[in-house]
């Protein structure tokens, strides 16, 4: 469902992705982790073309994302993303964010749009918070918000870019929660997180990622019973070790 | 000297010098309402990635950032009709200045706002599928509105007292007004007083409003 095919980017002269290459099969959990300037969010954007790339390419569904010609937005559109800032739109009401493309983007009519939104709210247990601004939610509940705002779009696909490290951490689970529900309803999920019980649950796949480079790309059972490199293995003891 | 100060001048005329604080008022808020929307799309082509379309803007704004208001006034005011060629009267032509002259400083205000609207809100937008219209629609220029209305009402209100230079060609508004009848009547202390008075109120008022807003948009 998406591949990525010897994927390099580089920010003027300093390269950020390297030779990157993998794939995620439909209904797949791929969960990206990795030192902080690794590249894993980097990678992730570059699956729905938020972030442009010199070399390689990439697929979602057979269409090239890196192709001058394809259509992006409508690209986007069927690719649900959630960000590390939630990113709702502040000025909107809860309902308001999550009808927007629906309205816009899919061309839904009101009442349709609205029913999802609810259905959503619902799912994501925030139903009696629909007309609330997203300021007047608490950090866990605004991901979650922002969670049924992709699913909106009906995507064939979730991008998590680290949706759970701006949280306190007595929001994390309320957040993982829902995820891990999406991940046994069979969504195709990457995930670019540290919260190796997430990956440890429901992941079927893990890449770790260092310096730019995909250094491991395994099933999480190799990632997390047998040897890896030596990179992975400090990096796992540093965020295992409490 | 304030002995015969002579207040009934004022009433006898007031007709006449609401007339021109009338036109003073659709002056302002034409230039205001003409100028923000020119001032967004300019804005919006500064900011654009198309080298052409960002140094054009640019050019525009430059230009009638250095140049005197008063000049621009003139400008209008002799050139409009050769380019319309029939004579449009005083008050489109300064019309027309204000609006272009106000659109070159909310372009730089409102690329600011759009400016100050965070990467990953735009990123947000884009990943929902909307297009670069649509996101700045209903995302962005929303946000980088109400970011900038303080400091869109201060301009707001130096306009105000700008348009108090149509003077220079003899449009009639509230200062050209009060000017007449203190010429006719001869009551010069009074009127200009009263005219100081006015011009006080109305923009002491609204910086007053200015500051009740940045405080409630600090929250």
């Amino acid at each position: 469902m998406i591949e990525l095919k010897n994927v390099s980017k580089w920010y003027d002269d300093f390269q950020v992705l390297d030779n990157c290459s993998t794939q995620v099969e439909k209904g797949e959990v791929v969960v990206v982790c990795g030192p902080s300037g690794s590249g894993k969010s980097t990678l992730i954007k570059c699956v729905n073309g938020l972030e442009p790339f010199q070399k390689g390419e990439v697929f979602v569904d057979t269409i090239s994302v890196g192709d001058k010609e394809t259509d992006l937005p409508k690209l986007r559109a069927s690719i649900g993303m959630v960000f590390q800032n939630f990113e709702l739109f502040p000025h909107i009401s809860v309902a308001e964010n999550i009808k927007l493309a629906q309205l816009k983007v899919l061309g839904r009519n009101e009442d349709e749009a609205s029913k999802n939104a609810l259905r959503l709210l619902e799912r994501v247990g925030l139903a009696d918070q629909a007309d609330k601004h997203p300021a007047q939610l608490s950090g866990g509940q605004q991901q979650r918000v922002a969670i049924a705002r992709a699913l909106a779009m009906d995507p064939i696909a979730m991008l998590f870019d680290e949706p759970t490290s701006a949280l306190d951490p007595e929001m994390i689970n309320e957040v993982l929660d829902v995820m891990v529900e999406l991940a046994k309803d069979g969504m195709t999920m990457m995930v670019v997180t540290h919260e190796m019980g997430f990956a440890r649950r429901v992941a079927n796949r893990v890449i770790f990622m260092d310096e730019g480079r995909i250094e491991e790309d395994c099933t999480k059972e190799e990632f997390f019973n047998t040897t890896r490199g030596e990179r992975a293995q400090i990096f796992l003891s540093k965020i295992l070790e409490h | 000297m304030f002995g015969d100060f002579d207040t009934a001048v004022i009433f006898d005329n007031l007709h006449f010098l609401l007339e021109g604080m009338q036109l003073t008022l659709v002056l302002t808020v034409v230039a205001i309402l003409g100028g923000l929307l020119l001032g967004t799309l300019l804005a919006l082509a500064r900011l654009s990635p198309f080298r052409v379309v960002s140094f054009c803007a640019g050019s525009y704004v430059n230009f009638f950032r250095s140049m005197p208001l008063i000049l621009v006034i003139f400008w209008f005011y002799f050139m409009v009709p050769h380019i319309v060629g029939r004579p449009v009267g005083g008050f489109y032509s300064v019309l027309v200045a204000f609006v272009m002259f106000e659109a070159a400083y909310y372009c730089e205000i409102m690329r600011a706002g759009i400016q100050s609207v965070r990467k990953g809100q735009i990123y947000a937008g884009q990943a929902l599928g909307l297009t670069y219209g649509q996101n700045m629609r209903y995302v962005v220029l929303p946000q980088a509105f109400r970011n900038m209305v303080p400091i869109l009402m201060t301009q707001a209100i130096i306009l105000f007292q700008d348009t108090s230079l149509v003077y220079v060609v003899g449009v009639k508004d509230f200062l050209v007004s009060a000017d007449l009848v203190a010429n006719r009547e001869n009551r010069i202390l009074e009127m200009f007083t009263t005219v100081a008075l006015v011009y006080f109120v109305i923009c002491l008022s609204g910086s007053l409003l200015v500051k009740r807003l940045q405080r409630k948009f600090a929250k």
